[in-house]
């Protein structure tokens, strides 16, 4: 095969690419999980909690 | 500083380092784009020195606020981001050590070697060979901490800012291996191993995508975390965001070539860099909107967090500056614009407007976050607002005036009389240019001056930190 078809084909292998990006992404299964991933960076909110630990902790000193 | 106040998990030491180093290396670099700007304006200024001199000072400043200001934020967002996500701690605690000093000693070394002459000549990649090296293992270290982070991750999914994170730390690796192969003469001169139109074009390969990797994809990836946490809703749409990756990341690498359209660059590779450019507006938007959109339905929170505030002027600039890129990248376009102001302008509505704004937002949510405060609670909320104008009417002085610029040297440079002879002379233009100068230098002062308030800010808040520490040592050692 001639190097330029290749390079001729590496245009609609993209695009076919591009177009199985879109039909994987917006597949009905995938939502849950895509929920899930969106809610990741509220996954982890423990230092709001150990700020108020510590506020509390040092109220309770200042009134002791 | 001590450990007190360090998470049981997660190694917040080297995001604060890299943090503080943010704001340090922000000031430096934007006092020296200042000094730039007035040497423009007064050439005299400082013309008797010639290390001091705006060929030598001019790449300093962009190296100072690329790779110290824009490099040491995205290290300090993305390990920080990459443990929140994947509550995980950091790979190596060693590799972490080693990415920070040595992105230091790099950005000192630059300062060091650029005012003494000492360059590849290379935009953006303007540093020796020497340099070259520390900066390829340092960014292995890099990439080795971050991946290593997201192989140990608790969870199945591996949130969207760490794809774009990884996206820009593999690029920026190939792009700086491969833009600097070179042939070493002596400790500090060295040869490309390209010539001609191919130099210029893997120059571009590699300046574009700096532009794209460096400033834009992990920008992005703190976008999709901080926007989302610091408006307390998760991103508009999460399946737009996967869209948006792949979109992007696939087509930024063309883009290149609309740095060098009229030039012996083959004329079909500057219409590819040109068609490339122009679909890019395409993704860049689709980000965009996405991260716009996640404060639909809070649009008030706009009012009274002027941290929120710069994540979405950010984004705003962003919109603006990838749709003006994809214009002046049309030839037609191009033939006016390239050369003048107009480019610099363009190029300081991202760096102002887009990467240092989100920077900015993104430092102040998590400054506080790892000095045990609540994220987000600096010092002083106020100063941040006053920062926040500042910065916002800093960038619209800047590029205002070199949108002017740009446009009145264009016209002037391609004027001609009937009988086929240029109306003006060049320095006729470079005449004419004083008034916009002028104004730059005011934008840049502004904007710097905001920085400056970010400093004080984040001393105060590091300062009382330690306050609540020693106070807090005192109050466990009388319990005991």
């Amino acid at each position: 095969m001639d190097i330029n078809t290749l390079r001729t084909l590496a245009t609609p292998i993209a695009f076919i690419a591009f177009v199985g990006i879109i039909i994987w992404t917006f597949s009905k299964g995938r939502k849950g999980g895509f929920d899930e991933a969106a809610n990741l960076p509220f996954a982890d909110d423990d230092d709001e909690v150990s700020v108020e630990q510590r506020k509390s902790s040092v109220e309770k000193k200042t009134h002791e | 500083m001590s450990t007190a106040f360090d998470h049981p998990t997660y190694n917040y030491r080297v995001v604060r380092a890299f943090t503080i180093m943010t704001v340090v290396w922000g000031v430096v670099g934007m006092a020296i784009g200042v000094l730039i700007a007035s040497q423009l304006v007064w050439p005299d200024l400082l013309a008797n020195i010639p290390y001091l001199h705006f060929g030598r000072l001019r790449p300093l400043h962009t190296n100072a606020v690329i790779f110290g200001f824009g490099g040491s934020a995205l290290f300090a967002t993305s390990y920080y981001v990459v443990q929140r996500t994947t509550q995980a701690r950091l790979f190596s605690d060693v590799l972490s050590g080693f990415t920070f000093w040595g992105w230091q000693i790099i950005i000192v070394a630059a300062a060091i070697t650029l005012p003494l002459g000492y360059t590849q000549t290379k935009e953006y990649a303007e540093l020796e060979w020497p340099i070259d090296i520390l900066i390829t293992l340092v960014w292995v270290a890099y990439a080795i901490n971050f991946f290593g982070t997201v192989a140990k991750r608790k969870m199945k999914h591996i949130y969207v800012a760490n794809w774009f994170y990884g996206a820009f730390i593999i690029t920026v690796a190939v792009l700086h291996i491969g833009n600097s192969a070179v042939v070493p003469v002596s400790t500090f001169k060295s040869y490309s191993v390209y010539s001609g139109a191919a130099d210029a074009m893997v120059q571009w390969w590699y300046g574009h995508n700096a532009v794209g990797f460096f400033l834009t994809a992990g920008f992005l990836g703190m976008m999709y975390y901080f926007v989302p946490k610091q408006a307390g809703r998760p991103v508009f749409s999460y399946r737009l965001s996967i869209v948006h990756f792949w979109a992007l990341i696939s087509l930024y690498i063309w883009a290149g070539p609309h740095h060098l359209h009229y030039t012996a660059l083959p004329n079909w590779t500057q219409s590819l860099g040109m068609v490339m450019s122009l679909i890019l507006l395409a993704p860049s938007w689709g980000g965009m909107i996405n991260g716009v959109m996640t404060l639909s339905g809070a649009w008030h929170k706009l009012r009274h967090d002027p941290i929120l505030r710069f994540l979405v002027v950010s984004l705003s600039f962003y919109g603006m500056s990838t749709f003006e890129g994809p214009m002046m990248s049309i030839k037609t376009v191009n033939a006016l614009s390239h050369y003048t102001d107009w480019t610099v302008g363009h190029v300081h509505a991202g760096a102002l407007g887009w990467v240092a704004m989100v920077s900015i937002g993104a430092v102040y949510h998590l400054l506080p976050a790892v000095l045990g405060f609540k994220p987000g609670a600096m010092y002083s909320t106020r100063l941040i607002n006053v920062h926040f104008w500042l910065a916002t009417i800093g960038t619209v002085l800047y590029i205002a005036s070199m949108w002017v610029n740009g446009i009145m040297q264009g016209l002037m440079w391609r004027a001609f009389n009937d009988d086929g002879s240029l109306t003006y002379t060049f320095v006729e233009s470079v005449d004419a240019s004083y008034p916009g100068w002028f104004v730059r230098v005011l934008g840049g002062a502004i904007f710097l001056l905001g920085m400056l308030l970010m400093s004080y800010n984040s001393y105060m808040t590091v300062r009382s930190a330690k306050g609540k520490e020693a106070e807090s040592f005192q109050a466990d050692t009388q319990v005991a």
